[in-house]
């Protein structure tokens, strides 16, 4: 049997720059270094800045130069904007690099296994890092952390329910006010807590005051979150349910909440990673505690940006360790939360 | 066989919401209404507590420069509370936070929207949301022994160059932990605020203009000169205020990198300065009495104050985005 071979024709993409258009730049962008090399070398001007000062004014000049000299001068400012476009992009990148490596570099150092099973209560934050621990920081964290979702996440996800659901006649204006809201320094949450509680009824500083402060942090974060999943759940599905005759409630509980749980869930997390760093609240209501403290309703508590806080406050050596280290774990945190979030709100997207 | 039914009574047809969803909506309601319950009790608390220094200072809080409580050898307290000093502070860094930050956040949004290529795209959009979650604390901590001495000696440079004009003057070379540091820190931790909304509005630009633009031969930066900018204009200018207030209310990152004096302070590469919310913390630990009433009226000033900055800019948001829809 004969076979019979078939061609099919390939997609052309004319619009995409060949490897001899792109050589061009590629070489100008190599020889804009080598210049930069050589001047930072033959005159004063020394440093990461000449560096990169030289580099990206060479470079985009050089490149407008030639754009220029083939096309004209409105393709040479085209070109000229793209490559300035292109280093604010870049120049915003940095800093994010920087911090997790210097974090990694230097919290890593003082990483050992007892940090997780020894608190302050015997050791002095300018001890060695080897003495003494953040177990009593984790606790009051994850104390923190637990309060603020049961009180946040229920407001944040009925208030989100008022703007898309029922959409009252103050919906408008709720939802001008919740953005506002997420406006709010956290300092002054710390102080309308310390204003409001701590003074003058019987919940003094502790685990709970501090929850508090930090909730009214977290519950802008999640209604406008869940809010936007609410809106993404199809309207269809409304009609549907009360098509077959079910009230609102059993709508919103039976059909919209479900199908809307990841991104609900979402909205969980993006509250907490909110949250679970915010230092300044926690300086007016928690109190700050060294020791283990399990109870949350009573006696300072610990927590570890306050950890963090204190290290960088003494100064020396070994508590500047101690807040890298524990600012590493914080990070760890933060960037477990943001990782889950991305998951979880992927598979939203996918639906 | 045949058995008889008596015919089931017509059901009653009413437009009456079931009890189930009255107390469903009702609750609901309510629970709405929250939000607008702990702005106003927020404000209504530091008023209150912050009464009495309102009363006893007056508009001088606003202006006074000095914060003092002076306890005489008779017992007779002097109170000399001001916040002037400090509110000068918070606009200086805030406005050089704006001034770095702004540039870069449109420019890092101009090139997500319409020059990046899907994966870089992607992760671009990724670090920035990072940069929103990193927590306040580690900002301080990074500016404080990374930053610092590398923004101090672009400082010694402008100091060096740029002497005649006053601002960037200085009575004495001393860089380290001036406002222009903070400012810098500003500049990064509000580059994800501006950077998302601009992005928001760029998105929403028109598509039929975008390629009407390209139909006439515009280039890319034509196009973005000639339809980008006079659509988001102005909801930039409503990402840049969403920006400035976050830098009026960050207190921990300023705290770490500032040195706090009250005095006024326009030079900005100068080692001196403050804002409102770094002062009160610096001043939190040891006041008592009529100063804590104090602080909390600075609280209160501080509170007022971003309120309106984050209500004017998200009205100018919410406008420029409806106006693409």
């Amino acid at each position: 049997m004969a076979t019979t071979t078939i061609s099919s024709v390939q997609p052309q993409k004319p619009w995409k720059a060949t490897p001899a258009e792109i050589m061009p730049t590629i070489l100008l962008l190599i020889g804009s270094m080598v210049a930069t090399f050589a001047i930072v070398a033959l005159t004063p001007m020394k440093g990461k800045l000449a560096y990169f000062f030289l580099f990206f004014v060479i470079g985009t000049a050089s490149i407008s130069i030639r754009t220029g000299l083939s096309r004209g001068r409105t393709a040479a400012v085209d070109s000229m904007a793209s490559a300035i476009a292109f280093t604010g992009a870049a120049v915003v990148f940095m800093p994010v690099a920087s911090i997790l490596f210097t974090t990694i570099q230097k919290g890593v150092a003082g990483l050992h296994l007892s940090l997780f099973t020894q608190t302050m209560f015997t050791a002095s934050y300018s001890d060695p890092i080897s003495k003494g621990g953040l177990l009593h920081a984790l606790v009051g964290t994850i104390y923190l952390i637990v309060i603020s979702i049961i009180i946040s996440v229920p407001m944040g996800i009925l208030t989100a329910l008022y703007l898309t659901e029922i959409k009252g006649p103050g919906a408008a204006f709720i939802q001008f006010i919740v953005q506002a809201m997420s406006g709010i320094p956290s300092v002054v949450a710390g102080l309308f807590i310390f204003a409001a509680l701590i003074v003058s009824t019987p919940i003094k500083a502790s685990g709970i005051a501090g929850a508090f402060a930090l909730s009214i942090l977290m519950i802008p974060t999640v209604t406008r979150t869940a809010q936007e999943v609410l809106l993404l759940v199809p309207n269809d599905l409304r009609e549907a349910g009360q098509a077959l005759g079910a009230t609102q409630w059993r709508t919103v509980a039976t059909i919209v909440v479900p199908a809307a749980r990841n991104g609900l869930i979402t909205a969980t997390i993006l509250g907490v990673a909110r949250i679970a760093g915010e230092t300044a609240p926690l300086l007016f209501t928690v109190g700050g505690s060294d020791n283990l403290n399990w109870n949350p309703f009573k006696d300072y508590q610990g927590a570890l940006p306050f950890y963090v806080w204190k290290g960088l406050l003494l100064g020396t050596p070994e508590s500047i360790q101690r807040a890298w280290t524990g600012i590493l774990v914080l990070l760890t945190l933060v960037l477990i939360l943001f990782v889950l979030a991305r998951v979880f709100g992927g598979k939203r997207m996918k639906k | 066989m045949e058995t008889k039914t008596a015919a089931p009574a017509p059901r009653e047809i009413s437009t009456k919401p079931r009890t189930s969803d009255r107390i469903f909506r009702g609750v609901v309601t309510g629970f709405g209404m929250a939000s607008l319950v702990i702005l106003t009790l927020i404000g209504l608390f530091l008023a209150l507590r912050g009464f009495q220094t309102f009363k006893s200072e007056g508009f001088h809080f606003l202006t006074g420069v000095k914060w003092e409580s002076v306890t005489s050898e008779s017992g007779k307290i002097t109170n000399n509370f001001g916040v002037g000093a400090m509110l000068i502070g918070t606009v200086l860094i805030a406005t050089v936070a704006l001034v770095i930050g702004v540039p870069l956040s449109v420019l890092s949004a101009l090139y997500l929207t319409f020059y990046a290529p899907e994966r870089i795209k992607k992760l671009l959009v990724t670090v920035v949301d990072l940069m929103a979650a990193f927590p306040s604390i580690l900002y301080g901590l990074w500016g404080f022994f990374v930053l610092m001495p590398m923004v101090e000696y672009w400082a010694k440079l402008m100091f060096k160059y740029l002497r005649w004009i006053p601002i960037f003057d200085a009575p004495q070379p001393f860089f380290e932990r001036s406002p222009f540091v903070a400012g810098v820190v500003l500049a990064i931790m509000i580059i994800p605020i501006v950077t998302s909304v601009s992005r928001e509005i760029f998105a929403q630009t028109p598509l039929d203009r975008i390629q009407a633009a390209y139909a006439l031969g515009a280039t890319r930066w034509g196009m973005i000169k000639a339809v980008v900018f006079p659509f988001g204009s102005s909801g930039v200018v409503g990402g840049a205020m969403l920006g400035l207030g976050r830098a009026f209310g960050e207190t921990v990152a300023v705290y770490s990198v500032l040195n706090i004096v009250f005095k006024v302070n326009i030079h900005i590469l100068y080692g001196t300065g403050g804002n409102i919310a770094s002062m009160i913390i610096l001043k939190w630990g040891e006041a008592v009495g009529d100063e804590t009433k104090a602080l909390l009226a600075a609280g209160f000033i501080l509170f007022v104050l971003t309120l309106l900055v984050n209500m004017f800019a998200n009205f100018i948001v919410r406008r420029t985005l409806k106006s693409g829809k």
